[in-house]
């Protein structure tokens, strides 16, 4: 007996897709291209032997579903981002061979931004683009590769050019750039086209596999229900409407003048990193670890509002190097305007000793409000029994709510008697600590002669924290 | 099917798999399928072999969407 023509293993034994459903037919329209297109890739994949290597992104479109189909890795990206997945998946998997498989909405519409880049870079992967001039899963609307004149559920007096421009052809930008390797419109027609079009997609995998960079297989396909005729009738359609605006032919094929793209280390070492954030000098150990001290712990909610260029942002990074220092769990969230210096800013911290389950503060139980429009708009949020403390220097209102705790400390002038007006944001974080006394002055010392960046301040801030402490204890304590 | 059929190219065709889409029927260079009367459990028309002719081409395989429905046999 010879050979037998049957479903390529490059598919799953079975489409677990839906109970009851079939277990061995697709969800695709009868006639529709994409199941000619799927059954060549499963059988280059059989064929290459590479279905353990491979990973299929399943874009946004009637292809939504393939990974029901293909034996190998999959994923479903969101609509048109398919080469940038896979752009992640090419670079943390040097060795994987990555099909993005996309629609002409997909690629030539949502998604264009990331086609052209990807294929700019070279990206590592094989793109096949299913052009089938329609968005067919959202019921037939114009794609950018509709034809002039052609109807559709939004041109429906034909496309025109004069408003919606000309088809685009995608083969043709694509293979201007200097990266891809290989570009080929072919067509799932007659059984001509549908070998050209196997020969295609088995050297674009196959060069993939050798280690060549980005390859572009365009193929016009059928989409019987969106062109709203028969199967034989949009075989038709496509050799005499589309391809004398979307010619088949090879653009590019410069596999044979390339060397194989090298494979780069996926992801600098952690070395590489620290060194580079200018961390590579060994961190000392600044507090022995106080068991006692965690398992007391209760766990701060603190929000910090005020100017930006007030400090707000560091006075959180400031308590949340504290708290991670101490052995802590703390998140820090920071939350501003567009706006580099003037607009408005604070951060949510927390510190706690259990993991944080959300690092959004909304109701804390400290506010930290250094500007009178922060103290109006965060006061209300703040949990009865908190702790709301304020920076008399500037804000003139009072916090009008009866169930907390009010502190007025004019952090500005503190920290201006100090020679460092800039430091109110350490006055206040000071002010807070001195008064709550969730961790010890000597420990923020600590921390801020280790750690402050700017070494020629830390005198001058170790000066304000002083300072706040001394005044919460005059006139607050008294 | 007898044992001494094995040799001759042929194609089967599951008619529970078949959509009716006729493509097979139309791209069959030797006109040897046909669109029968019977319907499947889908509704549909299905594809048959008319038990002749078949060159073992492979044609109606790729023509066909749908990933196993045609078996071609080959020489
Ligand atoms: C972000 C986003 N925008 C829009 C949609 C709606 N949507 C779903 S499929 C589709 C068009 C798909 O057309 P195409 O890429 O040509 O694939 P086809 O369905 O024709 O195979 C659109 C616009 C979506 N799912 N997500
Ligand atoms: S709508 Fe068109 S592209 Fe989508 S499955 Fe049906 S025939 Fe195929
Ligand atoms: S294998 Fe060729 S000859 Fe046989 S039924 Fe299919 S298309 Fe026709
Ligand atoms: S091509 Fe496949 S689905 Fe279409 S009629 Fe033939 S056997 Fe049925």
């Amino acid at each position: 007996m010879g050979k037998i023509l049957q479903k390529p293993t490059g598919f799953y034994d079975k489409f677990v897709r839906k109970p009851g459903t079939y277990d061995q037919v697709t969800h695709y329209c009868p006639g529709c291209g994409h199941g000619r297109i799927h059954k060549l890739i499963a059988e280059a994949m059989q064929n290459l032997e590479i279905g353990d290597q491979t990973v299929f992104i399943s874009p946004v479109g009637c292809s939504v579903f393939a990974y029901y189909y293909f034996d190998c890795g999959n994923i479903q990206s969101a609509h048109g981002r398919a080469p940038a997945v896979g752009t992640g998946v090419a670079r943390s998997n040097p060795h994987a061979i990555t099909i993005s498989y996309q629609g002409d909405g997909d690629l030539g519409a949502i998604g264009t931004s990331e086609i052209i880049h990807a294929a700019n870079r070279g990206e590592r992967m094989t793109i096949i683009f299913v052009n089938n001039g329609i968005y067919g899963m959202t019921g037939g609307q114009m794609a950018p590769t509709t034809l002039p004149g052609q109807i559709t559920s939004t041109t429906p007096y034909g496309r025109d050019a004069a408003t919606t421009g000309l088809p685009m052809k995608m083969c043709e930008i694509i293979s201007q750039l200097d990266a891809p390797v290989y570009v080929e419109r072919t067509a799932v027609t007659d059984a001509k086209g549908i070998m050209k079009t196997k020969r295609a997609i088995t050297k674009a995998l196959k060069s993939q596999k050798e280690g060549y960079g980005f390859s572009f297989v365009e193929i016009l396909s059928a989409c019987p229900i969106g062109w709203k005729m028969s199967a034989n009738d949009s075989i038709k359609r496509i050799e005499e409407e589309m391809i004398p605006y979307f010619p088949l032919k090879t653009f590019k094929d410069e596999i044979a003048d390339r060397t194989p793209r090298p494979v780069v280390p996926v992801a600098p070492s952690q070395e590489d990193v620290l060194k580079a954030l200018g961390h590579d000098q060994k961190e000392e150990i600044l507090f022995k670890n106080d068991k006692k001290f965690i398992d007391d712990f209760t766990t701060q909610k603190v929000r910090i509002a005020g100017f930006g260029g007030q400090g707000v942002l560091m006075a959180g990074t400031t308590l949340g190097m504290l708290g991670m220092e101490l052995g802590l769990d703390v998140t820090w969230l920071p939350s501003y305007g567009p706006e580099m210096r003037g607009g408005t800013a604070n951060c949510h911290v927390v510190l706690s000793n259990k993991e944080v389950g959300s690092p959004v503060v909304e109701s804390p139980n400290v506010l930290i409000a250094m500007n009178e429009p922060s103290l109006v708009e965060f006061e209300p949020s703040v949990t009865p029994g908190g702790l709301v403390i304020v920076n008399s220097s500037v804000v003139v209102g009072k916090c009008k709510r009866s169930d907390v705790t009010v502190l007025e400390i004019p952090m500005t002038e503190i920290a201006d008697s100090c020679g460092l007006k800039a430091a109110a944001n350490m006055a206040s974080i000071s002010a807070y600590l001195a008064f709550s006394k969730v961790i010890e002055k000597d420990q923020l010392v600590t921390l801020i002669k280790a750690k402050f960046k700017k070494k020629s301040l830390i005198e001058q801030n170790v000066a304000v924290i002083e300072a706040a402490y001394k005044y919460v204890s005059d006139h607050v304590r008294g | 099917m007898t044992n001494d059929d094995k040799d001759i190219p042929r194609v089967e065709i599951i008619p529970e798999e078949c959509k009716g889409c006729e493509l097979c029927v139309t791209q069959c260079p030797k006109d040897c399928l046909y669109m029968s009367d019977k319907i499947n459990q889908f509704g549909y028309n299905v594809a048959c072999y008319t038990g002749e002719s078949c060159t073992g081409c492979g044609i109606c395989f790729y023509a066909c969407p749908e990933p196993g429905t045609i078996k071609v046999f080959k020489k």
